[in-house]
C-alpha cells in the first residue's frame, strides 16, 4: 500500500483496514498525532488530507485518498505556521496532548473560513476535546491566527 | 485562625503521630540534608552542585523532580532554580532526575492532617513540621495536592544560590579574585575586568569543592522571573507537535501491548480463551498478568484488536454490583459505629435544631468520576535479568521503584526510572498500576523493550475514580440570618484505598480528605458540625483534582445556600457576615465589587449564585452567571476571586484558573460513572464529555496576593465552581439540585 505523508511517499504492508492513526504511529513513527479515544470523540489525532481535517483514528488506511499531512508537515519549531505561532504566543498549551489536533482542525478550518464568526469558530472547534480546559485560550489563538493570516 | 478548642481532643492523634515520630525522635537528624543523588551518577568533569543542578563542559541540567502533567512544573521548578542561578531556562537542559527519597515533599501530608491548612496554630504547624518527617521517612516524592509551588519556592532558590555561590568559589579560586566581588549572568561568572567564564567551564572545578551553603536569596526588587509573565519552557514543543510524551517512546526492537484485566476493579480472572487472537496478524505473545491477561504484537492497534477477541471470564469483586447498591451501602452507613470524624462541633446544634423556628433537611449526593486524563495510561519497559529500565510518566517515582523492584525480584539500584512528561493525570498518575501491568509483559519479553497502552475504554474501567459522597445536612435560620449547621457525610476512604494500593502506611485517625472542603471552612456559624461516616471499600479509589473538596464543595457551599435563601438574605452578603477568615473574606469582597453583584436575579432570564470554598490554603470563590435560552442552560460568565498568597507566573496562574473553572462546571454538568455488573457504564468520551469549546463561558479572574504563605493552584479552583453553578440554576428557576451531575435534573445548551 502507497501513502504520502508530510511530502514523503511511503511503502507500506499492512492490512487496510488498520486506522491510518497506527500506521502513523507505530509504522512509520509519525508521534505528533496522538490516540486519545481512537472512536472519533476527541479529536487528538486529527491530521488534514489533502487539507481537510480528518480523524485519523476513524479513517483506514485503505479509505485514505489523497496526501497525508499531520502537525509535523505543517510547520516546524524553527519555522512555525502561523495556527502554531498564535499557539506559542497565547501560551495556549497546558499538557498539550490535545494540542496537536486542536491546530490541525484550527488550520484546517481557517484556511477554509478566513474570516470567521464567533459561531463559526465555535462550531469548528467544539468536535475537539480538551480535558485541561484551554478553550478560553484556544479561542484567543484562532482569532489572532486569523488576523495574521488577513495580514498576509 | 487557631481553632484548637473546637476540634475534639481525639482528632488530634494523626497529626501527634507524626509529631511524636519527629520531633521526640530524630527530628533534627531528619532535618538535615539528605545525600545528593545525582552524585552516583557523575561522570568525570560533571559537577552535581545540589540535587538540583548539575554542571558540566557541556552546560547547566536543572532537576525537576516534580511530574509536568501539564500543570507547568518542570517550567515554574526551573524558573525558581534560575532566578538565583542566573541562567536563562530555556537555554539549559532540563531532567527530571531520578526518584530518590532526596526529592522527597515536604508539604505533600498538608492536606491529610486534622488542621486547617489556614490554622496557624502552634499545634498545627507542628502537625505540619510532622508530617515533612513522615513524607521525608516514606520517601514521598509525589507530585499533588496542589504542593509543588509552597514545597519548591524556597528550597529551589535555595539550590539555585548554592550553586550560583559554588560556582563563583570555583572562578575565585581560578582567577584569584575574591568571590564577593564575583557577579554572575546568563549562565556565566564575571569578573571586576568585565572577563567573564561560563558555568560549563568551571564545572570540573566546582566538583572538587563541597557546596557553599551560607547563602542569602535574593531580595524580591532584584526577582527577573517571580512574579512576572513567564514563558512555559514546554510551549514551543507543545505548540509544533514535537513535544514527546510517554506514549511516544519509541526504542530499537520495540515491541507494541496492551491488557485486558478485570472491568470490576478488584476481581480476578477466572479463565480466558485466546485461541482467537494467537492467530491474529502480530500477535507475538499472550501473557496472564494480575487479574487479567495482556496481549504483546507488532503494533498497538493489532494489540488492541487481539486482545477483544480473547474470551474471558471474571470473578466478581467484593462490592454491591451497581450503583443502587452502593448507595445502598454509604444511605445505611450514618451509624455511631459507622462515625470516622467529627473535626468541627460548634456551639450545640441538637438544641439549635430543638428550639428552631425554622429548620431544614437536605440530602446531597456526589458521583463516581473519572480523571480520564486525554493520554491514556502507558510505559515503555526493558527487562532484563540484570536490571530494568521503565520510561514512563508517573507523580510518583519513589513507589514504583520500590514496586518494581518487588515485582521483578531485582534490587532497587537496577530499577532505572525515567519520568516522562504527561498528557494530563488530574491524580491518574498518582498510581501506577499499568506500569506493573508493562512490568510483567516485559519479563516474558526478556531483552525486548515493550510499550504497553490501555485503549480509552480500558482505561475508563481502570481509572480508580473520585469515591461517591452522600451526605444528609440539617440546619436553622433566625432573623434573617444562618443559626445553625449540621452536615453528616458517608463515603468510603479515599486516602485507605489509595494508600494500601501504594503499599504505604495508611495514616492513623480520621480520614480528613472524606470532610475536607465541608469542615474546614472559614465560616463562623453559632451552631456549626460536621460528622464523617466512613463505608467499606466498593470500587478502589484514588485522588481527583482537588482531592476532598472537589465533591464536598458541592455538599457545603450549596446547603449553605439553601439555608441562607431560608433566612431570606442576600447570598453574597451572607457569606461575607458569616466569613471569619481575613483574606477570605478580602475575596469576597473583591468578587462582590468585580462582579458588579446586585443580588441573584439580573433580569427574567439571567441570575446568578455564588459559592467560596478553601482548599489547600486557597480561599476560592467564584459567581457563576447563566441564562434561560431555548436550548437549555447557558453559562454565560464566571468570576473568580482568590488569594494564592504571591502569584508567581501571572500567565500560567490565569490558565490554571480558566482550566480548573472549565473542568469543574463540565464534570459538574454531564460527568458521572455509573456501575452495572461491577463495571462502569461510561467507556468512553461520548458519554463522558465534560465541557465543550462551544459552551464555555467568559471567565473574569482576580488574583490577590495577600497570605504570608505561597500556595499552590492546580486545585483550588475546582470544588467552589459546581455549587456555584448550582446556586445559579435555584436562582433563575426555583429547582434545588443537589445531585450532581446536573444535566440529570436540568438541560443544558
Ligand atoms: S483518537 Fe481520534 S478522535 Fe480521539
Ligand atoms: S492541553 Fe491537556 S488535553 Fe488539552
Amino acid at each position: 500500500m502507497q501513502l504520502t505523508v508530510n511530502g514523503k511517499n511511503h511503502d507500506l504492508d499492512v492490512e487496510p483496514e488498520m486506522p491510518l492513526l497506527w500506521v502513523l504511529r507505530d509504522e512509520l513513527g509519525i508521534l505528533g498525532p496522538k490516540y486519545g479515544c481512537g472512536a472519533g470523540l476527541c479529536g487528538a489525532c486529527t491530521v488534514h488530507v489533502d487539507g481537510s481535517a480528518v480523524r485519523s483514528c476513524s479513517i483506514t488506511a485503505g479509505e485514505v485518498r489523497g496526501n497525508v499531512t499531520t502537525i509535523e508537515g505543517l510547520g516546524t519549531p524553527s519555522n512555525p505556521h502561523i495556527v502554531q505561532q498564535a499557539w506559542i504566543d497565547h501560551q495556549v498549551a497546558q499538557c498539550g496532548y490535545c494540542q496537536s489536533g486542536q491546530m490541525m482542525t484550527a488550520a484546517a478550518f481557517l484556511s477554509k473560513t478566513p474570516e470567521p464568526s464567533e459561531s463559526q469558530i465555535s462550531d469548528a472547534m467544539s468536535g475537539n476535546l480538551c480535558r485541561c480546559g484551554t478553550y478560553t485560550r484556544i479561542h484567543s489563538a484562532v482569532k489572532t491566527a486569523a488576523q495574521m493570516t488577513k495580514g498576509k | 485562625m487557631a481553632r484548637l478548642k473546637t476540634i475534639a481532643r481525639r482528632t488530634f492523634l494523626v497529626g501527634s503521630a507524626a509529631v511524636v515520630g519527629g520531633v521526640a525522635f530524630g527530628y533534627y537528624s531528619l532535618r538535615k540534608e539528605p545525600p545528593n543523588p545525582l552524585l552516583k551518577g557523575l561522570k568525570s568533569g560533571q559537577a552535581a552542585i545540589t540535587p538540583y543542578v548539575r554542571v558540566d563542559s557541556e552546560g547547566v541540567t536543572l532537576i525537576t523532580p516534580r511530574a509536568d502533567k501539564g500543570q507547568g512544573a518542570y517550567s515554574i521548578q526551573a524558573h525558581l532554580i534560575a532566578e538565583e542561578l542566573d541562567v536563562d531556562p530555556h537555554k539549559v537542559r532540563i531532567d527530571p532526575g531520578p526518584p530518590d527519597t532526596a526529592y522527597f515533599n515536604s508539604r505533600i501530608m498538608d492536606d491529610s492532617l486534622p488542621f486547617a491548612t489556614i490554622d496557624e496554630g502552634v499545634m498545627a504547624r507542628g502537625a505540619r513540621g510532622g508530617g515533612e518527617v513522615l513524607s521525608r521517612l516514606l520517601g514521598m516524592q509525589i507530585t499533588g495536592g496542589s504542593s509543588t509551588v509552597p514545597d519548591g519556592y524556597h528550597k529551589l532558590r535555595v539550590a539555585g544560590a548554592v550553586a550560583r555561590e559554588t560556582l563563583k568559589e570555583a572562578a575565585a579560586r581560578r582567577s584569584g579574585v575574591p568571590r564577593s566581588q564575583l557577579k554572575t549572568s546568563d549562565g556565566r561568572v564575571i569578573l571586576p575586568d568585565g572577563k567573564s567564564v561560563s558555568y560549563a567551564e568551571l564545572a570540573a572545578e566546582a566538583a572538587q569543592i563541597a557546596p557553599i551553603t551560607d547563602v542569602a536569596l535574593r531580595p524580591e526588587k532584584e526577582w527577573r522571573y517571580i512574579g512576572k509573565n513567564m514563558r512555559r519552557i514546554d510551549i514551543v514543543a507543545k505548540s509544533t507537535g514535537t513535544q514527546r510524551y510517554g506514549i511516544d517512546v519509541r526504542l530499537d526492537g520495540m515491541v507494541y501491548a496492551t491488557v485486558r484485566t478485570n472491568p470490576g476493579m478488584g476481581g480476578t480472572i477466572k479463565r480466558y480463551d485466546a485461541s482467537n487472537a494467537e492467530k491474529m496478524r502480530g500477535v507475538k505473545k499472550i501473557v496472564p498478568i494480575k487479574d487479567g491477561v495482556g496481549v504483546i504484537a507488532d503494533n498497538t492497534w493489532r494489540a488492541f484488536h487481539a486482545a477483544e477477541a480473547i474470551k474471558i471470564e471474571w470473578n466478581d469483586p467484593p462490592y454491591p454490583a451497581d450503583s443502587a447498591g452502593m448507595w445502598k451501602v454509604l444511605e445505611g452507613s450514618f451509624s455511631k459505629d459507622q462515625q470516622d470524624s467529627r473535626l468541627r462541633n460548634d456551639g450545640d446544634v441538637e438544641k439549635a435544631f430543638a428550639g428552631a423556628s425554622k429548620s431544614i433537611e437536605a440530602e446531597y449526593r456526589t458521583p463516581y468520576l473519572a480523571h480520564a486524563p486525554l493520554e491514556p495510561m502507558n510505559a515503555v519497559v526493558l527487562y532484563t535479568k540484570q536490571r530494568i529500565d521503565i520510561w514512563t510518566g508517573t507523580q510518583i517515582p519513589v513507589f514504583l521503584r520500590a514496586h518494581a523492584a518487588k515485582l521483578t525480584q531485582l534490587p532497587e539500584e537496577k530499577v532505572y526510572v525515567h519520568a516522562q512528561p504527561i498528557g494530563g493525570s488530574f491524580g491518574a498518575r498518582l498510581d501506577d498500576t499499568y506500569a506493573l501491568q508493562a512490568i510483567e509483559l516485559a519479563m516474558a519479553m526478556e531483552g525486548v523493550p515493550v510499550k504497553m497502552t490501555w485503549s480509552r475504554e480500558e482505561n475508563m474501567a481502570h481509572d480508580y475514580p473520585r469515591p461517591i459522597q452522600l451526605s444528609r445536612a440539617k440546619g436553622s435560620v433566625r432573623d434573617g440570618k444562618v443559626e445553625s449547621m449540621s452536615i453528616d457525610i458517608a463515603g468510603q476512604s479515599m486516602g485507605a484505598s489509595w494508600f494500601n494500593r501504594l503499599q504505604a502506611p495508611v495514616p492513623p485517625g480520621p480520614d480528613t480528605t472524606s470532610v475536607n472542603g465541608i469542615w474546614d471552612q472559614p465560616f463562623s456559624i453559632p451552631n456549626y458540625r460536621v460528622t464523617g461516616y466512613r463505608t467499606k471499600e466498593m470500587v478502589p479509589v484514588s485522588p481527583w483534582r482537588s482531592v476532598g473538596a472537589s465533591g464536598n464543595g458541592f455538599h457545603h457551599a450549596s446547603f449553605l445556600d439553601e439555608l441562607i435563601y431560608a433566612a431570606g438574605a442576600d447570598p453574597m452578603s451572607e457569606l461575607i457576615r458569616l466569613c471569619n477568615h481575613e483574606p477570605s473574606k478580602a475575596v469576597l469582597h473583591t468578587l462582590r465589587d468585580i462582579s458588579d453583584w446586585k443580588g441573584v436575579r439580573l433580569d427574567d432570564r439571567r441570575a446568578r449564585g455564588v459559592a467560596l470554598t478553601l482548599s489547600f490554603g486557597v480561599p476560592m470563590a467564584q459567581v457563576v452567571e447563566i441564562s434561560d435560552t431555548a436550548q437549555g442552560i447557558k453559562i454565560e460568565k464566571v468570576f473568580a476571586v482568590c488569594d494564592v498568597g504571591r502569584i508567581l507566573d501571572p500567565i500560567n496562574f490565569e490558565a490554571q484558573v480558566q482550566g480548573g473553572i472549565i473542568w469543574a462546571l463540565g464534570h459538574a454538568m454531564n460527568c458521572e460513572l455509573t456501575y452495572e455488573n461491577f463495571a462502569p457504564n461510561q467507556t468512553n468520551f461520548h458519554v463522558f464529555e465534560a465541557m465543550r469549546f462551544r459552551q464555555v463561558p467568559e471567565i473574569i479572574i482576580k488574583g490577590l496576593e495577600l497570605g504570608k504563605e505561597v500556595r499552590g493552584l492546580g486545585e483550588p479552583p475546582v470544588p467552589p465552581a459546581a455549587p456555584a453553578l448550582a446556586n445559579a440554576i435555584f436562582a433563575l428557576t426555583g429547582k434545588r439540585v443537589r445531585e450532581l451531575p446536573l444535566n440529570k435534573s436540568v438541560k443544558f445548551a
